[in-house]
């Protein structure tokens, strides 16, 4: 962030360090992309099941997948979501993991 | 054909299958083990034999075949080196983990009463899953659509594609089971999801 043009209007507090300022709470995410083969209710029941997450968040998720071709399903850690994709693949489904922010994640 | 129910009495899940359904089934299943097994899930490219040899740990390359890319795909699409780490120290467990689901299928079909080999006509398999055995069957039944998929290179939106393939095309039969397995699937998670 350092050299920040004027044309952004964040203003940062001179004290802190670089470190502070562009670490963001969650830096990495899971993304699970669209497949033309695994069924909707199938991608949603897994959201559910591994996740824990409501049907109505599942179904939403499930659904970002199919009609923008990924989903970002979670964030965390480089080491949690290395064991999201994992168990992603497990299910069959097509996940990978990119520092958050990459790609508009 | 029938598909997966919910027992309201026991709260497992059943099935019928027809002797045929549940033979093509645990043969679908016997082929991905046998393709999960075969390409050995170890480290290439190593240039000194003896070092291959001692070397337990697993793979950094994509597999070859494609299914197993699909099976298998890289978590780091953009940073080859993480990705074969990744891969070294997720694809054992993952491959030992689907064949192990693919194997359970086969032993449960053979359970319910599946002869070794088929002979008699007019058998029916009563399949009856607990929760756990339901997933790792969902988990079974993914893979092996995943595989006739890459096989037949099913594409997103080519419905009109398979159903205009003339009767005697090979992929048409091939394409059926693959809708069939899907039908199964389907069934399946509609019955874990009530209750």
């Amino acid at each position: 962030m350092k050299g920040v043009s004027a044309a952004s209007p964040v203003e940062v507090e001179p004290d802190l360090t670089p470190d502070e300022i562009t670490v963001p709470a969650t830096p990495w995410v899971c993304i699970v992309w669209n497949d033309p083969v695994n069924l909707m209710s199938y991608v949603t029941f897994v959201f559910q099941k591994y996740f824990g997450y409501e049907k109505k968040k599942a179904e939403k998720l499930m659904l970002e997948v199919h009609h923008d071709g990924r989903s970002v399903v979670s964030s965390g850690s480089r080491e949690e979501m290395e064991r999201d994709v994992q168990a992603m693949h497990g299910y069959g489904l097509w996940a990978t993991m990119e520092r958050a922010g990459t790609n508009g994640a | 054909m029938s598909g997966f129910a919910r027992d309201r009495r026991t709260g497992r899940v059943i099935a019928t299958l027809t002797g045929f359904e549940a033979d093509l089934l645990r043969s679908l299943a016997a082929q991905l083990v046998e393709l999960l097994r075969n390409e050995q899930a170890a480290p290439r490219d190593v240039a000194d034999p003896l070092e291959a040899m001692l070397d337990f740990s697993g793979p950094t390359a994509e597999p070859e075949d494609p299914v197993l890319q699909r099976l298998f795909p890289s978590a780091y699409p953009d940073d080859a080196e993480a990705a074969a780490d990744f891969r070294r120290f997720t694809e054992g467990t993952l491959r030992d983990g689907k064949a192990a689901g693919a194997g359970a299928v086969v032993d449960g079909l053979e359970d319910a009463g599946l002869p070794p080999v088929l002979e008699e006509s007019g058998l029916m398999i009563d399949v009856e899953l607990e929760a756990d055995a339901a997933e790792t069957w969902l988990r079974t039944l993914t893979d092996i659509r995943l595989a006739l998929a890459t096989r037949l290179g099913v594409e997103e939106g080519d419905e009109d594609f398979w159903l205009g393939l003339p009767d005697e095309d090979p992929r048409t039969a091939a394409h059926d089971v693959y809708e069939w397995v899907g039908y199964l699937q389907e069934t399946l998670v509609g019955a874990l999801s009530r209750g």
